[in-house]
């Protein structure tokens, strides 16, 4: 029998206003076990922690019951609190009086009388736990980041710096990622690349870190300290190896109509290219949709000039497989696709833009080499109209609900520049409101309010029409002054929402890892774990987990690769000891369980066994690698005669809450 | 403490809740103070498919008048897969219930995740009035164990 | 069939292939035929019977006689090699160890099938593969056999072997067109209140004598989970209406994907209930909600409660479909 203390706490009024907490402390002594119960005001507060730890020793305690907030509040605080006592932390259970009780119930009798019922069921559940021990796992230091923007260049440098092995994973041909191609950086307009682009080198440089460019993730197997990972290298067609990023391929490649998605389609590349003069690794790579030696086999140019005779056209997809204690999500965003956005004229009009483009058309190594012009007629525009939240805080469905984020910064930015630059242009900023929570942010918009006269307008842009004479017209609201405006503008440019990378869904899946509704990763806590996934081991890094500008994209990747340090800075880590556990007397052999197991953590072996007839048989039973098994529990019920259970949870635990509910 | 007399049926609802998805779905309706009965008691599991069948008719026989599941969207299982299984179980084991006779309408599974507080309160309300409206559970009780 | 039977029974014994035979005997009355297991000629020649009769469904012996030393020959019947199947993909039995002959079957002939017609006083049934002679107390009495099948025979499900080491006579095939589901969509196209009284009248008359568990091959656990205190479901007795549903939901629920429907339950229930009926509803759903499915028909396909798919309905079809409100 056990000797169970009772702990009530008041939460200050929140739970004390609603629940009679010594009522409840009351109701509970009279529990089989219970030996001591009480209440108190904050029972995680130091003072209530002491109140569990002298009971412990007092009464000589086998099991707590504290009847608080939810165990994913303070589960951790009681189980810690026990332990220095000297009773096995899972000797603890919590009954969730606030969250499920004295927050959502207003009458007190009904939420008392509830609160009576969720401590006894965790009292029963307690008569029956037993003490449970974390097992040891391995810690492989080794990180892996995928993704190779400025969050992944981040963490990984971070995590090279601490000493540990670290692999970045990028689809496109270069790291880098979005960074790259803009122009320069709000609110100190430095320049991206000049910053970006050191750090790109470090990497390449960094004996730590190794570029899987062009590549992807096809396969997590595994657990935290220990991922087995499969990463699909695309043909390039170039041997990384040979290739010294000469360029005179991508010169005299003849298919030079591809559309060059480094410029936003706004001008070609050649069908074998480097993304741009800084890529790393800065080799060339052979774009198959396009090259003609690759889809008909005629051709074969870039091969007859390279010196280094790197370009092998035999090239296939390989797989390479690695292990990695922790993994790094930073896949980053794109802009959405305006395809419902056609008020805005942005598939009729070339002169209709997003801010992307418009950074690429402001751009020294852009389209037109930094001057800006127009798309279509490649002249300078006088009266430019910028629009924000494009499919940002949308609720018609077309777009997002969310903030974009960084859109009322970079508008501002682009407005700024332009006037600076071109102070013949007049510019108008249509908005919804001007978010500039930031350090210099209200400065920066301010000053582009002030300073260089750019129009704000409150409201949004109704229609765009494209004129016969080549302009757009602007039809809008002016909110703030009651009208309807008409503005003929030369170029107009869309602030489009930006959304998660398409390839975060398959990836989330395959690494189990959360997504909210919106596919931005969700974090294990909104505040006090913003940068781990609720899966251990796996930590986010930047857009991946919500709109952010650089900045704080720099902040986060450092914070994520501070936690994989600190992970991968542990020889071994301790299990989760809530796994299942096979009793091998009843087990039949059948499989069902190892069918279920989404960790592969079951395994059969036959073992000899003394019958009751003082005979021996060989019979096939399931084991249960504790250090794979993540406790979901399929295989207890998969398993038809009761021989598997999990541990914490077990059979007999939960009929003793449902019997104690029910009562 | 004074016990409040009262002849109103209040129906007995157990709620079984993954850890992940559904039971902080929960807590969050708890932080933004969203009402619903009293009668609902949540008992915590790590994923929907730990709940056994045997856990349900246990509910019943103890006197429970409803027994609601709670887990992660399919597809957005804790575990990977959790859930799909829980979704055959449920679905061919309600399907027998309601084969023998006993009223459909006291099982459900609803998928909760941990953004949706909403949701869990508003599946409770509905759970609870449906309940209700069915009284009490006759046709899986143990008489044994209603005894007063 | 009886004497090739035996005789390839002798062959292998007196060859060492074997050690020993699983089969059918005579029992405590004429038509009760039991299964028997043979170690000599001699008791072949005087004991061993192959007829209309023989109903027992073999497969489940083999868990223990394919443990013991040297191999076991079991014969089995069509639909009995589904269960086998069924229980080698389990890894219940040491295929090694067991030699199966698949022997033809036309049907069985079932006495409460015989008692159902009115007939009592029954003293033993013959059937020459067409009409069956029932002598009883009061006289004699002949049938067609059609008349004395049980209803698992005459809604065969299929005539074909789907494991053996050795054929005797002529193989069959799968019979598409039976009608074993006819029973569960009457069930379901009664009311909830007209199936809860069926339920219970049937159910009702349990007596938890345990035969169904005893006989079902699938249910083959080292320990029951009826049997194991620490379970939760722990219970001996069937003492009252709850635990009557709770044991026989519990079990078709433990043998839902794995049950091939051979029929065993209801033929060995002393109280006559179709219980059957339970499984084949499993049976049904799965059909038709996750794809037919035969346990035992097809070793490397995965048990339909053992997988899932992505686009599986929801659990709430059960509030929009079934019988009548």
């Amino acid at each position: 029998m056990q000797k169970i203390g009772v702990f009530v706490c008041h939460c200050g009024t929140n739970i004390a206003a609603t629940v009679d907490v010594k009522a409840v402390a009351e109701a509970l002594k009279g529990e089989p076990g219970v030996v001591f119960s009480t209440d108190y005001q904050y029972m995680c507060s130091e003072a209530g922690q002491n109140l569990i730890k002298n009971s412990i020793k007092e009464y000589g305690l086998t099991g707590v019951v504290v009847c608080s907030c939810s165990p994913r509040m303070h589960e951790q605080t009681f189980r810690k609190a026990a332990q220095s006592a000297g009773i096995n932390p899972y000797m603890v259970e919590i009954a969730n009086i606030r969250e499920q009780c004295s927050w959502i119930h207003k009458d007190i009798w009904s939420a008392t009388e509830k609160a009576i019922i969720l401590g006894k069921a965790a009292v029963a559940k307690v008569q029956l736990n037993a003490p449970l021990t974390a097992g040891e796992s391995p810690v492989v230091k080794r990180a892996l980041v995928i993704g190779g923007g400025i969050a992944g260049i981040q963490t990984a440098l971070d995590i090279a710096e601490a000493g540990f092995e670290v692999d970045i994973v990028e689809k496109q041909p270069t790291i880098g990622g979005k960074m790259t191609q803009i122009d320069k950086t709000f609110p100190t307009l430095d320049c991206a690349a000049c910053i970006l682009t050191p750090k790109m080198v470090d990497c390449a440089q960094n004996e730590k870190i190794k570029i899987y460019s062009y590549s992807e993730v096809a396969d997590v197997k595994g657990f935290v300290g220990n991922f087995t990972v499969k990463i699909k290298k695309k043909a390039r067609y170039v041997d990384e190896d040979k290739c010294t990023g000469c360029g005179i391929c991508t010169e005299k490649c003849p298919v030079k109509n591809v559309p060059n998605e480094f410029n936003m389609g706004m001008d070609n590349r050649r069908a074998i290219y480097i993304p741009f003069a800084q890529a790393v690794p800065k080799v060339a790579t052979i774009d198959a949709n396009y090259c003609n030696m690759l889809k008909n086999g005629k051709c074969g140019v870039c091969s007859k000039f390279c010196t280094v005779g790197a370009i092998d056209y035999k090239q296939q997809d390989t797989i390479v497989e690695e292990k990695y204690g922790a993994i790094v999500v930073a896949t980053g965003f794109n802009p959405i696709k305006l395809d419902d956005f056609d008020e805005f004229a942005y598939s009729q009009s070339k002169d209709v833009i997003t801010s992307l483009e418009f950074e690429r058309l402001t751009n020294a190594a852009g389209p037109t080499s930094g001057t800006l012009l127009r798309p279509s007629d490649g002249k300078h525009p006088h009266t430019i109209v910028f629009v924000q939240c494009v499919g940002s805080r949308d609720t018609s469905g077309c777009g997002k609900t969310y903030c974009s984020k960084i859109c009322c910064m970079y508008t501002a930015k682009h407005a700024m520049l332009t006037r600076e630059k071109y102070p013949d242009t007049d510019v108008y900023v249509f908005y919804i409101d001007v978010r500039t929570p930031g350090k210099n942010f209200d400065e920066f918009y301010r000053r582009a309010v002030e300073e260089y006269g750019v129009h704000y307008i409150k409201g949004m842009v109704g229609k765009v029409v494209p004129r016969s004479d080549g302009t757009l017209m602007v039809q809008a609201s002016d909110l703030l002054s009651n009208e309807q405006l008409h503005i003929n503008a030369d170029l107009v440019v869309l602030a489009a929402a930006i959304e998660p990378d398409k390839s975060a869904r398959s990836l989330a899946t395959m690494l189990t890892a959360s997504m909210d509704t919106n596919d931005f990763f969700t974090e294990a806590h909104p505040k006090l774990r913003p940068v781990e996934s609720p899966t251990a081991g796996i930590f986010l890094s930047g857009v991946c987990q919500g709109p952010k500008d650089i900045p704080e994209t720099v902040s986060q990747a450092s914070a994520a690769a501070a936690k994989v340090i600190g992970l991968l800075a542990k020889d071994k880590l301790t299990c989760n000891p809530c796994v299942a556990q096979a009793n091998e007397l009843m087990c039949n052999g059948c499989s069902s369980c190892e069918k279920v197991c989404p960790y592969g953590a079951i395994t059969y072996s036959d073992k000899e066994f003394r019958m009751p007839d003082r005979t021996t048989a060989i019979r096939r039973v399931a084991s249960v690698n504790e250090a794979v098994c993540q406790g979901c529990g399929a295989c207890t019920v998969a398993c038809p005669s009761g021989a598997m259970d999990l541990k914490g949870f077990s059979n007999s635990q939960i009929m003793a809450e449902v019997d104690a509910i029910c009562k | 403490m004074q016990v409040k007399e009262t002849n109103e049926f209040k129906p007995k609802i157990v709620a079984f809740c993954c850890n992940w998805c559904s039971y902080a779905g929960a807590d969050l309706a708890g932080t933004n103070r969203l009402q619903y009965p009293a009668d609902v008691k949540i008992i915590r599991v790590p994923c929907s498919c730990r709940v056994n069948p045997m856990f349900i008719l246990r509910a019943f026989q103890r006197g429970a008048d409803g027994v609601i599941l709670c887990g992660c969207h399919p597809g957005d299982c804790h575990y990977t897969t959790g859930n799909y299984y829980t979704r055959r179980r449920m679905t061919l084991l309600f399907s027998m219930l309601d084969y023998l006779g006993i009223e459909k309408e006291r099982t459900r599974v609803e998928w909760v995740s941990a953004a949706e507080g909403a949701k869990f309160a508003a599946t409770m309300n509905d759970f609870v009035a449906t309940v209700t409206k069915l009284g009490e559970n006759k046709r899986l009780e143990d008489l044994r164990c209603k005894a007063k | 069939m009886q004497s090739e039977m035996i005789k390839r029974a002798k062959e292998l014994l007196a060859s060492g292939e074997v050690a020993r035979v699983v089969g059918w005997k005579a029992g405590e009355f004429d038509y009760d035929i039991t299964p028997g297991v043979f170690t000599t000629a001699e008791e072949l020649d005087s004991a061993f019977l192959y007829n209309d009769l023989c109903e027992a469904n073999l497969s489940k012996y083999m868990i223990a006689q394919s443990r013991k030393e040297g191999k076991t020959l079991v014969f089995l019947k069509p639909c009995d090699t589904y269960s086998f199947s069924q229980l080698l993909k389990e890894h219940r039995i040491l295929r090694e160890n067991v030699y199966v002959i698949g022997v033809p079957c036309d049907g069985k002939v079932d006495v409460d099938t015989v008692k159902a017609t009115g007939l009592t006083g029954i003293c033993s049934m013959t059937s020459d593969g067409e009409t069956v002679t029932v002598k009883t107390l009061y006289g004699d009495s002949t049938m067609s056999k059609a008349d004395a099948m049980s209803e698992r025979c005459i809604n065969c499900k299929s005539k074909k072997h789907v494991v053996y080491d050795e054929l005797l006579g002529e193989e069959g095939d799968v019979v598409a067109d039976n009608h074993r589901f006819d029973m569960v969509e009457k069930i379901e196209a009664m009311t909830p209140d007209e199936r809860f009284e069926f339920w219970r009248n049937e159910l009702s008359r349990c007596i938890r004598c345990n035969a169904c568990r005893n006989v079902c091959p699938a249910c083959s656990c080292e320990k029951c989970v009826f049997d194991n205190e620490q379970s939760g479901a722990f219970n001996k007795g069937a003492s009252d209406s709850f635990e009557e549903n709770m044991f026989h939901i519990i079990r078709a629920f433990h043998v839902a994907g794995r049950c091939t429907d051979c029929g065993e339950c209801s033929r060995v229930c002393p109280q006559n209930i179709p219980l059957h009926l339970l499984n084949r509803k499993f049976i049904k759903d799965i059909n038709e909600l996750y794809g037919e499915y035969q346990a035992g028909e097809n070793a490397d396909e995965r048990a339909p409660l053992n997988t899932f798919t992505t686009e599986d309905v929801e659990p709430s079809i059960v509030y929009e479909r079934g019988g009548k409100q």
